[in-house]
């Protein structure tokens, strides 16, 4: 129990300190810390996801950066992609999941160091993106 | 009417929701990218506006994989919950210190979690 809460609260931390999204850490920490399996992992950093999007959301709008007719059609819009996806990740062998998910956060790895590489705007970073 | 916009959304959308849904992510890294390619939203709007669909996909993604029986209800709220207090640190932190060096680090993890799935050496 103790390790779920600081799973949540150090993926949280660096989600929001770096501005990559939370699923990206909290696939990897549930399977390695909780030993989940990959496809439970998924499922699960999913249901974590909710809680930080709706405050991001809610947070963001304060700010003046939702679109929130665009936000509420986009994600109605996007309710076939996601059943079709979770049955595809239900549907293909463990190992292809596990070397998409490998390569989707090679690809978030390459995204944080160009960032910070990049010269400084004296902008901040572009928000989280759970 | 289903109007260029809409027909742009939906193709959005849809690859978000299979993105989501296959890798348990948000799909944010897909929207955003697309909400300011194609529809020419702003980095920060694009972000913003993705949450809110976000909300949506996660909840779907996750009742589906529910039926399947591979959620971990408890173990998803204790991790959820906490982590909306780790963003809120997280994003009030940020523009006090330089996150380029654990930006760096970060990245390392990263490769070395990927290197762990690609050739299971765990």
């Amino acid at each position: 129990m103790i390790e779920a809460i600081l799973i949540g609260l150090a993926a949280g931390l660096f989600a929001g300190l770096l501005g990559v999204g939370g699923g990206a850490l909290f696939v990897p920490a549930l399977t390695i810390f909780l030993g989940l399996g990959q496809i439970e992992a998924e499922a699960t950093s999913l249901l974590a996801i909710i809680p930080v999007a709706l405050v991001g959301a809610w947070r963001q709008r304060a700010h003046g950066n939702v679109d929130m007719r665009t936000g509420l059609l986009l994600g109605i819009l996007a309710v076939g992609g996601a059943v079709a996806g979770v049955a595809l990740a239900n549907a293909v062998p463990r190992r292809a999941l596990e070397i998409g998910f490998a390569l989707l956060i090679l690809y978030v790895a390459s995204q944080l160091v160009r960032r910070a590489l990049a010269p400084p705007t004296g902008e901040s970073r572009a928000p989280v993106r759970p | 009417m289903l109007t260029r916009r809409t027909i742009t959304l939906a193709a959005i959308g849809t690859l978000a929701g299979l993105f989501s849904g296959l890798f348990g992510v948000g799909g944010g890294v897909v929207m955003v990218p697309l909400l300011v390619l194609w529809l020419g939203f702003g980095e920060r709007q694009a972000t913003g506006t993705s949450l809110a669909a976000i909300t949506i996909i996660a909840a779907v993604a996750v009742a589906v994989h529910g039926a399947y029986g591979n959620l971990h209800v408890r173990e998803g709220l204790l991790v959820g919950v906490p982590a909306v207090a780790g963003v809120l640190i997280g994003t009030e932190l940020q523009p006090r210190i330089s996150a380029r060096a654990i930006s760096l680090v970060f990245a390392a993890l990263l490769v070395i979690v990927a290197a762990d799935l690609l050739f299971e050496l765990g």
